[in-house]
């Protein structure tokens, strides 16, 4: 659906994007994370041209985004960060505008009116004016006017920034409602929409791709092999020492933390090179421990956020 | 043209549910309103001729509408670009020259609206003088002309910008100079002076329009400029998705 090439994109002398490449299929629902500044938005703006690329290209759907963005913003549907209404209209004068504009007219625009206030959510406001609606309401019939036209690409820029925890259990409900229809490209930087919305990441630092992937892929990247265990203590030891050292001598282990609770119970981060569970459980049978769990660590979200955006990754993506 | 008609659409409400809008329309007509009793029934009118009357009239309204033009022209794209608005223009299949003309039509008819209702002045001096509608016709449209290329001169300072205050001050200052280019010409020699006597937007332009007489020259010179000053607004909305 979108391929990108080497597309960059300077503001004066200053680059703020690129070069990025990458595909995006259609029917995906991808993320694209990274702190602010790091060209989320840029990106996003450009594939819904908005802004067109100092260097490289994009295509969507085969369109090319340089020679014919007209043609592409036919198929796109673009939710900006800060909602583009106009505060003296209506909500429905609103979205009958932006169906206007995107080619809607006659009984069309009218089944569509319906259709979209109840996606999102605000058929009852249908006769309010933007200017007497909280600024969740502004969202979503912002989001309601990105989808009026039935877009194959739905860009999301930030979509609850400014919303209350509701408002955001609210708008990720119809961001994923909105999954089966569109293919949809989201931005942001609140970790659990990405986590719970989107099939796969797009990382973004500086400007640059420096990783993609489902959040298993790259938390799987990020670590070699975290391992964490239970154990109730061996007869003949006391304190986590014991089993620390024992560890130290299985091959592949580089580090072990161990952590005794008020029980007696015993939680092991075991830090390897490889996956190597079934050596570590037989180390601690053999050494007499009584194993209550073993398994991988993978690394939170919000861990893997942090790895990829400030660099602590040693490989690029 | 279906997309400069829902640019338009908008644009106009948008002028009507102003008070800009209002504002404007209330200080044009009230100051043409007093000048024409000055110049047409005041004392200082004296024995004046209805046909010099008529002129003074257009004359003084030349300068109200295009004042009126370059305010009601200031906001039509800064302010979309102030409150971030235009990026729902700029992400839907409309093209610059769409936006532009939408925008600038909106204005004119809204302009159009507030000239044509002065109208009762020039009838008034119709009915009780000796002038005939074709004299009242004919000033009309030169008016309507100039308001034209003062909005598009205004339609360019405010793609220039996200500021109002900026766009107003680059409106003004490039009506003001073209207005000035007569001044210049008369102290300048040939063939300077014949240069920014053509160039000028008031003075030799307007003359004919004021007397009742329809130059084609003049209607070209009107048409050209705000052409010209559309096409600079549009070519500057493209270049802003480079920077």
């Amino acid at each position: 659906m979108i391929r990108v090439s080497n597309v960059s994109k300077f503001f004066g002398g200053k680059r703020a994007l690129g070069p990025v490449s990458c595909e995006i299929g259609t029917g995906e629902t991808v993320g694209f994370l990274g702190l602010n500044g790091a060209g989320k938005t840029t990106l996003l703006r450009i594939l819904a041209c908005d802004l067109r690329p100092s260097a490289g290209s994009f295509t969507v759907d085969g369109i090319d985004g340089g020679t014919t963005p007209h043609r592409i913003r036919s198929l796109v549907g673009f939710l900006p960060e800060t909602p583009p209404i106009y505060p003296e209209m209506t909500v429905g004068e609103y979205l009958r505008f932006a169906g206007r504009l995107r080619g809607l007219t006659g009984p069309h625009l009218e089944q569509r009116l319906p259709e979209v206030e109840d996606v999102a959510n605000i058929r009852a406001a249908h006769h309010e004016l933007l200017r007497h609606l909280s600024h969740g309401y502004r969202q979503r019939v912002a989001l309601a006017q990105a989808i009026i036209h039935e877009p194959e690409l739905l860009i999301l820029d930030e979509p609850t920034t400014g919303l209350d925890p509701a408002q955001i259990v609210e708008m990720r409900l119809m961001i994923q409602g909105l999954k089966e229809k569109h293919t949809v490209l989201i931005s942001s930087h609140v970790l659990p929409e990405i986590h719970q919305t989107c099939d796969r990441l797009l990382v973004l630092r500086d400007g640059e791709l420096v990783a993609s992937g489902t959040e298993q892929d790259l938390s799987t990247r990020l670590e070699s092999c975290r391992i964490a265990a239970s154990v109730t203590p061996a007869h003949d030891q006391a304190g986590t020492g014991g089993v620390e050292s024992m560890l130290h001598a299985v091959d592949g282990v580089h580090s072990v933390a161990a952590t005794q609770r008020d029980h007696g119970v015993i939680d092991l981060v075991v830090e390897a090179g490889s996956d190597i569970r079934a050596e570590v459980s037989r180390a601690l049978v053999h050494g007499g421990y009584g194993l209550i769990r073993i398994d991988r660590a993978d690394l939170e979200l919000e861990q893997v956020f942090l790895q990829l955006v400030h660099g602590d990754e040693n490989g690029d993506g | 043209m279906g997309t400069v008609s829902v640019v338009f659409r908008r644009e106009f409400a948008e002028y009507v549910r102003s008070v800009l809008g209002y504002v404007v329309a209330a200080a044009v007509l009230l100051l043409a309103g007093l000048l024409f009793y000055a110049q047409a029934l005041g004392p200082a009118a004296g024995e004046r001729l209805s046909g010099e009357v008529l002129a003074r009239f257009f004359y003084t309204m030349s300068g109200l509408v295009a004042i009126a033009a370059v305010v009601l022209s200031i906001r039509l794209i800064a302010e979309e670009r102030q409150a971030g608005t235009l990026v729902l223009l700029s992400t839907s299949p409309v093209r610059e020259w769409e936006v532009v003309l939408g925008k600038f039509l909106s204005a004119f008819a809204f302009l159009a609206a507030i000239t044509v209702v002065s109208s009762y002045m020039p009838l008034l001096v119709m009915i009780n003088g000796k002038v005939s509608l074709g004299q009242v016709l004919v000033g009309y449209l030169g008016l309507l002309l100039i308001g034209g290329a003062c909005l598009a001169i205004g339609l360019f300072a405010t793609s220039l910008t996200r500021y109002q205050l900026v766009a107003a001050v680059v409106a003004s200052v490039l009506t003001g100079t073209m207005f000035l280019f007569w001044q210049l010409s008369l102290v300048l020699d040939p063939p300077l002076s014949r240069v920014f006597a053509g160039l000028a937007i008031h003075a030799r332009h307007f003359q004919g329009f004021q007397v009742g007489t329809l130059h084609l020259r003049d209607v070209v010179y009107y048409v050209a400029v705000t052409y010209f000053f559309l096409l600079l607004a549009t070519k500057t909305m493209e270049v802003k998705r480079w920077e």
